[in-house]
């Protein structure tokens, strides 16, 4: 979840994630972004791309980052039958949606707070569950769609109901740079993209891929990052701190120390990783209080304080 | 003679007809114009300006305040598709609008939704359509012009649209005659646009010059300095220049920042070049900027920076220099942008409209239309099943055709507070129900209610939360509420009508709380009349219930008297004594109101 200030490229971030990631390899022709690896059963009840084929070619691609946008109707999420075969030749078949689009990748809503609410809880319950099921016109489909769901939004056009944010796992709060030099730089490179989008890619392209290459050494490594008990407990004593509701917290500041550390070339999960991911993984899941003032990042904050001052 | 770079200001014609004429160059790129004006012979001068100056061709389309998607982004054209068996789509309006602008008449009561819908066109320049089994992306280059006919600054176009365009002018109070000798030739903005791909990147100098006059002004964005980027170069276009020079980036600040202004510079940026001070009057507007630097020693010659600070000083708007001078808000440099802009946002949600998809539900409305136009395509798949070929119907509507009326799904309201914040226990009861407010925010996702403040004290009432369902802005703009004074009851309940009424226009439901001891003592004029303060405040309260506005009357006296409940009873609200104001029994009696008078059926007006 990302929260801020209007106009400070929120979405460019979330939008160009596809060229900082690993390519992934997919089936040729299946419009699940099916994983050359995985059982022909886990495929979609109707995507013939492997079943058909003794030999299915791959290919590589970017991570799919699929925009949600305001407006989209339920049927083109989760995917419905194909209006064109339907009307031509009288056939039912399915046609898949944004959520068949973003498996394996990231399901991006901007302005996530205007998202009308069945729409969302849509969303989150298939997120949860990392499959899809459409039931229509006697067709029932079943495929796979596993994504990171990133949401946007400003605090200011209203607020997200509190289950559902709990949903989320890290969130992090954006300002608008208050120093005048980083002001002048991005004003610089947005107008060089302006000018010359293709000029600006290429000139960052070798930072986007060593960014990239990063990455993919710290997934190789993310199995093999120990996890001690006192780090551990260091995790849920800082969660009981906060107050933060429910495991969640706890199991996202698992997973999410465990990445800094493979991020850093860290061999175990030491405290300065906890102290890294805390904010994002917990200041979204802290009780409400309107008559604190400080921001709940000040209040994870001062729990961190407290959790290793011991 | 230090100023003498500077050129003159312009006139706010000349302003307003720049602006047209660089939009019309290059509308997509500069996003939009905000005008406030109502509809008039003045708007229509303007607008008939800017569209002679457009491409020739370029389309011009309306957007009524409250379009459904179907129009404003694309639906199915049924009856295309079924005549021609493939899937046709019948185009929204901001894909029509491909290349040339969409006009937005009472751009006050866009809803966030519509606002949202349309910012995510000008920041994609393409229009996805992912509807009714279509997806499709659609190239939409638009620029926007929003008509601003809201007559309170509280109601005012969406700050997520506003900020996204270059230009916001101010049309009031300006004659038509001002515009007969000043015209547009067409021919010239059709070279600058022809011009403007070959136009040269910034110097660093005027990257940093906008970047630092932004900033002085308190413009906390980085997306405006950008925007004025965009103007200078269309501005160097436009001169026929291929380099933007010190001219064109001093022309783009007055145009794009000018009117952003969240505070004047403070301190002099440049010992050697004072800009005039904000307190020197006429300064603003006169344009005489000799006669006060004449007496100046000046040592070096002016960098672009300072002209810069001291153009756009002299352009800022009358009314928003009026403002910035007396303080509203002061100066606050770290300030969040929402300082001025978000007080004129609307955090209106999802309006109910159109229909959705779902389960039979006791209670739920039936669209009939839009339930067999789902159906519709899908009839030659069905009558090749089995099942529908065992009973014939002429037309075989499934489950899942089904579409609902979407408005029983929620109704909103809003809550106005009206403080009374004079006399010795102002503090406390503006404490309070600032605690009210944040508890009862902290809880609106539940019930989907907005809470406004409006506080009176003194010689007038004033409106300190605009409706909102936002805790951080309300946190942000309740930081620190002023109190003391005498008691204008009669301001304060006009002022909590108005809201309401504003309210009640956008289908919220409003419900006015009032807080007071009910001790009138300062009149509509300002006059300490005691006995007057109390008739008027009693005409006050009758006019709300006039309007049946639901209201509670919180009398928060030590011992209540006897006119408290003869205010309660002009404006036919509950009376509730509480002497010991406390957050969380105002919010108490707030949402037994509310529940008592929102949930019941919709009462009869």
């Amino acid at each position: 979840m990302v929260f801020g200030d209007r106009g400070t490229g929120k979405s460019t971030a979330v939008r160009s994630l596809a060229s900082l990631l690993p390519h992934m390899q997919v089936v040729t022709g299946c419009k699940f972004n099916c994983d050359p690896g995985s059982p022909v059963e886990t495929c979609a009840d109707v995507c013939d791309a492997r079943r058909d084929k003794h030999c299915p070619t791959h290919k590589t691609v970017p991570v799919p980052v699929v925009d949600l946008p305001l407006g989209a109707t339920e049927d083109r999420v989760v995917g419905a039958l194909d209006l064109e075969r339907a009307l031509t030749r009288g056939e039912k078949a399915f046609e898949p949606g944004l959520l068949a689009r973003a498996h394996r990748g990231f399901l991006y809503i901007d302005e996530v707070n205007l998202l009308e609410d069945h729409l969302v809880d849509l969303l989150l319950d298939v997120a949860a569950s990392g499959e899809n099921i459409v039931e229509r016109e006697g067709l029932s489909v079943r495929h796979p769609a596993r994504f990171v769901l990133v949401g946007s939004g400003n605090p200011e056009e209203g607020e997200l109901r509190p289950q559902l944010l709990d949903r989320f796992g890290l969130s992090v709060d954006v300002r608008t740079p208050g120093n005048l030099a980083d002001r002048v730089e991005i004003l610089k490179r947005c107008d060089a993209f302006e000018r010359d989008p293709e000029a600006f890619d290429a000139l960052w392209r070798n930072e986007n891929e060593s960014a990239s290459a990063l990455i993919a050494a710290a997934r190789e490594r993310l199995g093999e990052v120990a996890v001690s008990d006192d780090a551990l407990e260091a995790m849920s004593r800082l969660c009981m701190a906060t107050g933060a509701d429910g495991l969640r917290g706890e199991l996202t500041l698992l997973r999410a120390s465990r990445a800094a550390a493979a991020l850093a070339g860290d061999e175990a999960v030491g405290d300065a990783h906890i102290r890294r991911v805390a904010a994002m993984a917990l200041r979204h899941r802290l009780r409400r209080n309107p008559l604190d003032e400080s921001g709940s990042t000040a209040r994870v904050e001062r729990a961190l304080g407290e959790v290793f001052a011991s | 003679m230090t100023q003498c770079d500077a050129p003159p200001p312009l006139s706010r014609w000349e302003t307003a007809l720049m602006a047209a004429r660089l939009f019309a160059i290059d509308p997509a790129g500069l996003g939009g114009v905000s005008v406030i004006a109502g509809p008039g012979p003045v708007r229509d001068l303007w607008l008939e300006r800017l569209r002679g100056a457009l491409a020739s061709g370029a389309p011009v389309r309306r957007v009524p305040a409250h379009i459904e998607d179907d129009r404003l982004i694309g639906a199915v054209d049924l009856t295309a598709t079924l005549a021609s068996g493939r899937v046709v789509l019948q185009m929204g309006i901001l894909g029509e609008a491909d290349g040339g602008i969409v006009l937005i008449p009472m751009a006050e009561r866009l809803s966030a939704g519509v606002a949202a819908r349309i910012a995510a066109v000008l920041d994609r320049r393409e229009l996805v359509v992912e509807r009714e089994g279509l997806a499709r992306r659609i190239p939409a280059r638009i620029g926007v012009v929003a008509f601003d006919e809201g007559v309170s600054p509280e109601e005012r176009l969406a700050v997520s649209l506003r900020e996204r365009f270059a230009f916001h002018l101010d049309l009031r109070d300006l004659s038509a005659r001002g515009l007969a000798n000043l015209a547009i030739d067409p021919s010239e903005t059709a070279a600058a646009r022809l011009a403007l791909a070959s136009v040269e990147g910034p110097s660093a100098d005027v990257v940093e010059a906008l970047v630092a006059t932004a900033a002085a002004f308190g413009i906390n964005s980085v997306v405006a300095p950008l925007l004025a980027l965009r103007a200078a170069r269309v501005a160097a276009a436009l001169a026929g220049r291929r380099a933007i020079t010190e001219e064109d980036a001093v022309l783009a600040a007055r145009l794009v920042l000018a009117p952003r202004s969240q505070m004047m510079p403070d301190e002099a940026p440049d010992e050697t070049e004072p800009p005039a001070p904000p307190d020197d009057p006429g300064a603003d507007e006169d344009g005489d900027d000799d006669d006060d630097d004449d007496t100046e020693p000046a040592t070096e010659p002016p960098n672009l920076e300072d002209i810069m600070l001291a153009a756009v000083q002299a352009a800022v708007p009358d009314d928003l220099l009026a403002k910035l001078k007396t303080g509203a808000g002061g100066p606050q440099p770290t300030g969040r942008n929402s300082r001025l802009g978000a007080a004129k946002s609307s955090a209106l949600r999802g309006r109910p409209t159109g229909v959705r998809m779902g389960a039979l539900r006791p209670g739920s409305r039936l669209a009939l239309v839009a339930t067999l136009r789902a159906a519709a395509p899908w009839q030659a798949v069905r009558r090749n099943d089995q099942v529908a070929r065992t009973v014939s119907r002429p037309i075989e509507v499934r489950r899942e055709d089904f579409r609902f009326k979407r408005f029983a799904q929620r109704r909103e309201s809003t809550m106005v507070f009206c403080v009374d914040a004079s006399g010795s226990t102002a503090f406390h009861r503006l404490a309070e129900s600032k605690g009210a407010v944040e508890m009862l925010l902290a809880e609106a996702y539940v019930n989907r209610t907005f809470v406004s403040l409006v506080a009176f004290r003194g010689h007038g009432a004033e409106l300190l939360l605009p409706p909102t369902r936002s805790l951080t802005r309300a946190k942000a703009l309740l930081a620190n509420l002023p109190g003391g004074g005498g008691t204008p009851l009669a301001a304060g309940v006009d002022c909590a009508v108005l809201v309401a009424l504003a309210e009640r226009s956008k289908s919220r439901e409003p419900l006015v709380i009032l807080l007071t001891d009910g001790r009138a003592n300062i009149t509509a004029d300002g006059q300490a009349a005691r006995g007057r303060a109390m008739e008027e405040a009693l005409d006050s309260s009758r006019r709300l219930a006039a309007q049946r506005i639901a209201a509670v009357f919180i009398d928060t006296s030590a011992r209540p008297r006897a006119e408290g409940s003869d205010l309660a009873a002009a404006m036919n609200a509950r009376y509730v004594a509480l002497p010991y104001v406390e957050a969380s029994a105002v919010c108490d009696v707030a949402r037994g109101a509310a529940s008592e008078f929102f949930t019941e059926p919709l009462r009869p007006r």
